[in-house]
């Protein structure tokens, strides 16, 4: 065991950056994109479904045929990372773009009014109403988007992106748990910590009604 | 010649895909004075409210508020402009459970960028002329307070503009009896101090009678009923005992 980490140890870390920098990169990019674009669907309803359903529909592409079908693309294919990068975005999206929408919708009726009443812009309504008060259910959909983004960059190692998953893979091929194991484990740790620090932010949003 | 604060002119509504529910009502509120709506459930009262702040659009006919046609109010801007005008209390006041009692007394003011100092002073002034203790309450939000205190903050809101017009819808409904006798005092002394023009929905007669100078009640998508408050118990049009009787059944029973 000892002399495994001693050997493997620096690898582990490196990639583990490496894979969090995948995931964190992926995510940066779905949230300046899902949540302007959450909002925007409440204020043009009639495109919610259909963008919904594209979101949906890319989420239904199985991860490793996602990878391949991009990589013959001219500029993504050129470079693995850039690549990843793209399709976790792809995954993140739908769960961002969907609880901006549904928790901006779900803010009552009568506030909804009232903030209209009292004379506030559209501007206003949204950053001192609307978003303060979906702040929970949007941290939601991150959260579960960052969950399912580091999962899902485990199998950009199959591209050469680098990441855990590049030890699971090895492992695979030349079977040898200890290596399997040294790329789950990290990865999986990494799911929880971010599924247990974004569940403790939201839990710190969420705002007591009665 | 009194000036007009709200112009209803033969006014009728219709929601989409629905029946006329509001038929031609023409009433002008005069400046300054009191006016309770009443009738049944289902009657149009909100939907006349909601007419004097944009919230619903008649279908037909005019509202004026202040001399302005909202037919004629065109930008964004303009309704903005009208609606910090106009102060709106709701049953369920409407607080936003996020904000501390102070901000949302303040919010007008913060919505209109004004300094710091000037909002905390006016939610201070407005929080104690509707009866909370500024120091001791200014820190809670909406959930750690009684129905009556939020009622209070939601017309501590209301005021923060000294708005012209105030339309309060049910502002006492949920409340209990003896709570709703306070806000009613409370709410009598204010609004002889303020002159402001107050279109008020109610399903209470006796608290018609003790805020309004003027009851109107609205049956069969028409206005039935026009009268001076102290008029009222007088009279005998059949709307009028219905309510009147209505009273006493409670009282007998």
């Amino acid at each position: 065991m000892m002399p495994f980490i001693h050997q493997h140890g620096w690898e582990i870390a490196r990639l583990t950056f490496e894979h969090l920098w995948l995931t964190l990169s992926a995510m940066l990019f779905a949230v300046a994109i899902g949540l302007p674009l959450g909002v925007l669907l409440t204020r043009r309803r009639r495109w919610a479904q259909p963008v919904l359903g594209v979101a949906n529909i890319v989420q239904t592409v199985p991860s490793l045929a996602l990878f391949g079908l991009l990589l013959p693309i001219p500029w993504l294919g050129e470079n693995a990372a850039r690549l990843a990068i793209i399709a976790l975005t792809g995954y993140a999206l739908l769960p961002i773009l969907r609880n901006t929408y549904i928790g901006i919708r779900g803010v009552d009726r009568e506030l909804a009014d009232v903030a209209a009443a009292m004379g506030m812009t559209g501007w206003q309504r949204l950053t001192k109403v609307e978003l303060p008060l979906a702040a929970s259910v949007i941290l939601a959909g991150i959260r579960t988007a960052m969950v399912i983004c580091v999962g899902v960059a485990t199998i950009a190692a199959a591209i050469g992106a680098g990441g855990l998953g590049e030890l699971i893979f090895r492992g695979v091929a030349s079977v040898d748990n200890r290596l399997v194991l040294a790329g789950a484990i990290p990865a999986a740790l990494l799911a929880l910590l971010a599924d247990a620090s974004l569940g403790w932010i939201e839990k710190k949003l969420t705002v007591r009604r009665s | 010649m009194p000036t007009v604060g709200v112009e209803f002119a033969k006014v009728s509504y219709t929601p989409t895909g629905g029946h006329l529910v509001l038929r031609d009502i023409s009433l002008s509120l005069e400046q300054g004075t009191t006016t309770a709506l009443l009738g049944r459930s289902g009657s149009g009262k909100t939907t006349l409210l909601r007419m004097v702040n944009g919230l619903v659009r008649p279908t037909s006919g005019e509202v004026a508020v202040l001399g302005h046609r909202l037919s004629s109010l065109e930008s964004p801007e303009q309704w903005v402009e009208l609606r910090r005008n106009i102060g709106y209390v709701v049953q369920d006041t409407g607080l936003f459970p996020h904000m501390t009692v102070e901000r949302n007394a303040g919010l007008s003011l913060e919505l209109e960028g004004r300094p710091k100092d000037e909002i905390a002073s006016v939610a201070r002034q407005n929080l104690q002329k509707v009866g909370l203790d500024f120091d001791r309450f200014r820190g809670r939000l909406p959930w750690q307070l009684s129905g009556g205190q939020r009622q209070r903050v939601g017309l501590a809101r209301a005021l923060a503009l000294d708005p012209p017009v105030l339309l309060m819808d049910e502002p006492f409904g949920a409340l209990d009896p003896l709570t709703r006798g306070e806000m009613q005092t409370m709410l009598r002394g204010l609004l002889a101090s303020m002159g402001k023009t107050v279109l008020l929905i109610t399903h209470d007669l006796n608290e018609a009678l003790y805020l309004a100078d003027r009851v109107v009640f609205l049956a069969d998508m028409e206005v039935a009923v026009d009268l001076p408050a102290k008029e009222v118990l007088a009279s005998d049009n059949p709307h009028v005992k219905l309510y009147v009787s209505a009273l006493h059944h409670e009282v007998d029973g």
